[in-house]
């Protein structure tokens, strides 16, 4: 069981309001991540939540259960930190059994959990070395194995990935998705990268300065941004808006339309302009059009190698029912 | 130093002061070695000469001198243990977030800044001196008749002294280790159900192990040569009671003007010094390794 439920929580830091007073629900079992650009509060609210801040204002339910007071250890939440935060002078296996030792757990029982997570893991093979002797990615295999080893009611992970490769990433992004697969505990997920958001999460939670701008599983994000700035942040390469006349004609103040919604030709579309850059990924191609007097760049997404050069004329044509409207204040219509 | 020119540069540029300390270390040393085999005393000029090991017989059958080697050790010891543990505890309080904590860090800091005698004597005169002394005043006060710290309990007396001397530069090297302690792995410890103690002993303390090899490696170097503030306070007494090594050494070259015998003390007190180096490097000093 892992059901978490926010009603009403604030945080301050001094004068500064960080959190403005927001409610949120975390099933049972889900997979939540947090986005939002840097400073915008994840880690804030992630440690509200585990217990290592105190809130302003508010409840914080862990299955029904008020643990807006309980301490961090109380709360049978394990977190995962983005430093790793290993203990340097412990083995690998002294590592992952701190937290049953601290509970008082016996030696054969704590052995065959420690074995039981290194197997999952596979850190078998490094369980009696120090976290200085192993790979980033290892040091974050322990972490993980710190965390599940104690049967959490759900898992806090705060930018685990970010001290990565790129390559690694993918992998450690896979594993994780597979461990919920398989335990099925509910886990809690900040990131600022959207490809994570989108490729883990069963429901996503877009914040910007604190306030929560909308919560959904990554298809409705994408398919129906509730403003601009989820619009924006969803998606990459981002979003194109386009304001005036030709928002107008459109009934709005604003239009958006993604990249992969556009489709460039040669000689024939709806809007005339000038490719900038053209990034060529080998199955995409990525084309910065300027000179449209729409806006200063309209990024296109074109299926594999097209015949276009930088300073090549080209026509943009979007499709019609992919335009997402926007008013003035940024919602959408 | 990647390539060989930056080493024989590297080379070049230490060799002055390489060259420098080796001088001002070797000659002493080359002429207390000297000294330690001539018969040498400063009353008696015209008796010299070599006379082997005799001023090491003479050092060692000194009434005194397996007391003093007892007194280095202990002075050398309690201060340790007193800097040490002491030197934890107020590192801890006063990395807490309080009202005040720049002024706080500088009086703790400040006792460093007293010159060894000056302080001995403020502590002889102003605090434990058995009629004036402040510990008399508040002894009288609670009714108690008064203790006379130097006459009574001498040795403990200086390593008290000595130790708050030295409070300071445990603290402020404890401090800094302590303040480079990740927060996020407190956190992590807390979270994983550590208590405050359990946080200390199972995070804090490893963590400080090797600030802690420095301090008491660092403190015993100047401790084993500890010599003003036994001047100053019991000029070694009442009897033997607070005389060490370097004491006694002094005894022998200025008190009974015998040279000979002092510098064959002093190579004993070298001897020592390299014995409780050695016992230090084999119990902690694998701590240093990274
Ligand atoms: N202890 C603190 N005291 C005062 N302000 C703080 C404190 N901790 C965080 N803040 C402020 O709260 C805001 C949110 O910080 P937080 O660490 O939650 O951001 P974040 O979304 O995790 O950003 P990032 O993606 O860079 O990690 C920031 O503006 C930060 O300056
Ligand atoms: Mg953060």
């Amino acid at each position: 069981m892992g059901r978490i439920t926010l009603e009403g929580v604030a945080k301050r830091f001094g004068e500064a309001e960080v959190i403005p007073p927001l409610d949120l629900d975390i099933p049972d079992g889900s997979f939540c991540v947090f986005v939002g650009p840097s400073g915008c509060g994840k880690s804030t609210l992630l440690r509200l939540i585990a217990g290592l801040e105190d809130t302003s204002a508010g409840r914080i339910l862990i299955d029904g259960q008020d643990a807006t007071r309980v301490p961090p250890a109380k709360r049978g939440l394990a977190m995962v930190f983005q430093s790793y935060a290993l203990y340097p002078h412990m083995s690998v296996r002294a590592n992952i059994a701190f937290p049953l030792r601290m509970a008082g757990m016996a030696r054969e029982e704590r052995d065959r959990r420690v074995e039981e997570a290194a197997r999952v893991l596979n850190l078998t093979p490094y369980l009696d070395r120090r976290p200085g002797q192993l790979s980033g990615g290892q040091r974050q295999r322990v972490a993980i194995g710190r965390a599940i080893v104690r049967e959490p009611k759900a898992f806090l992970f705060d930018e685990p990935l970010s001290n990565l490769d790129a390559a690694l990433r993918v992998g450690m992004r896979i594993e994780i998705t597979e461990l919920h697969e398989r335990l099925r505990t509910t886990m809690i997920y900040v990131t600022h990268d959207q490809v994570e958001a989108m490729t883990m999460a069963d429901r996503i939670v877009v914040l910007n300065a604190g306030k929560i701008e909308q919560v959904g599983s990554p298809l409705e994000l994408y398919r129906e941004p509730r403003n601009r700035f989820v619009a924006g942040f969803i998606g990459s390469p981002r979003m194109n808006f386009i304001e005036g006349a030709e928002a107008a004609r459109h009934g709005a103040h604003a239009i958006g339309i993604r990249p992969e919604h556009v489709t460039p030709h040669p000689s024939s579309g709806d809007w005339k302009g000038v490719v900038g850059v053209a990034e060529h990924l080998g199955s995409d191609t990525f084309l910065h059009v300027h000179d449209t007097g729409l806006a200063e760049t309209i990024t296109v997404r074109a299926e594999g190698e097209i015949g276009l050069n930088p300073g090549d004329t080209v026509y943009l044509t979007p499709q019609p029912d992919r335009i997402h409207r926007f008013a003035a204040n940024g919602d959408r219509l | 130093m990647a390539t060989q020119a930056s080493r024989a540069a590297a080379r070049a540029m230490l060799s002055p002061a390489v060259v420098l300390l080796l001088i001002w270390m070797i000659v002493p040393l080359a002429m207390t070695l000297w000294f330690s085999f001539q018969r040498y005393n400063l009353l008696y000029p015209d008796r010299a000469g070599f006379i082997g090991f005799g001023n090491y017989i003479n050092f060692v059958a000194t009434s005194g001198f397996w007391e003093a080697i007892v007194n280095t050790l202990l002075l050398v010891g309690g201060v340790l243990a007193i800097t040490v543990i002491g030197g934890i505890l107020i590192a801890l309080l006063i990395d807490q977030p309080i009202w005040g904590q720049g002024p706080v860090r500088i009086l703790v800091i400040s006792p460093f800044f007293i010159m060894p005698p000056v302080a001995a004597l403020i502590w002889k005169n102003m605090f434990m001196n058995p009629s004036n002394g402040l510990f008399a005043e508040a002894a009288r006060f609670l009714g108690l008749p008064p203790f006379d710290f130097l006459g009574q309990a001498p040795l403990a007396s200086i390593v008290l002294i000595v130790a708050w001397q030295w409070l300071p530069f445990a603290t402020l090297i404890l401090l800094t280790a302590l303040q480079s302690l990740d927060s996020e792995r407190m956190e992590a410890a807390e979270m994983d159900g550590a208590g405050p103690f359990a946080r200390f002993w199972f995070i804090a303390l490893p963590h400080l192990a090797r600030a802690i090899t420095v301090v008491i490696l660092i403190q015993t170097i100047f401790l084993l040569g500890i010599f003003g503030e036994i001047l100053v306070t019991t000029n070694g007494g009442p009897g033997n009671a607070s005389t060490t090594l370097t004491y006694l050494v002094y005894k022998e070259a200025l008190l009974d003007f015998d040279a000979g015998t002092a510098a064959a003390g002093g190579v004993v007190a070298v001897i020592l010094a390299n014995i409780v180096a050695l016992f230090l490097m084999r119990a902690i000093g694998r701590n240093l390794d990274a």
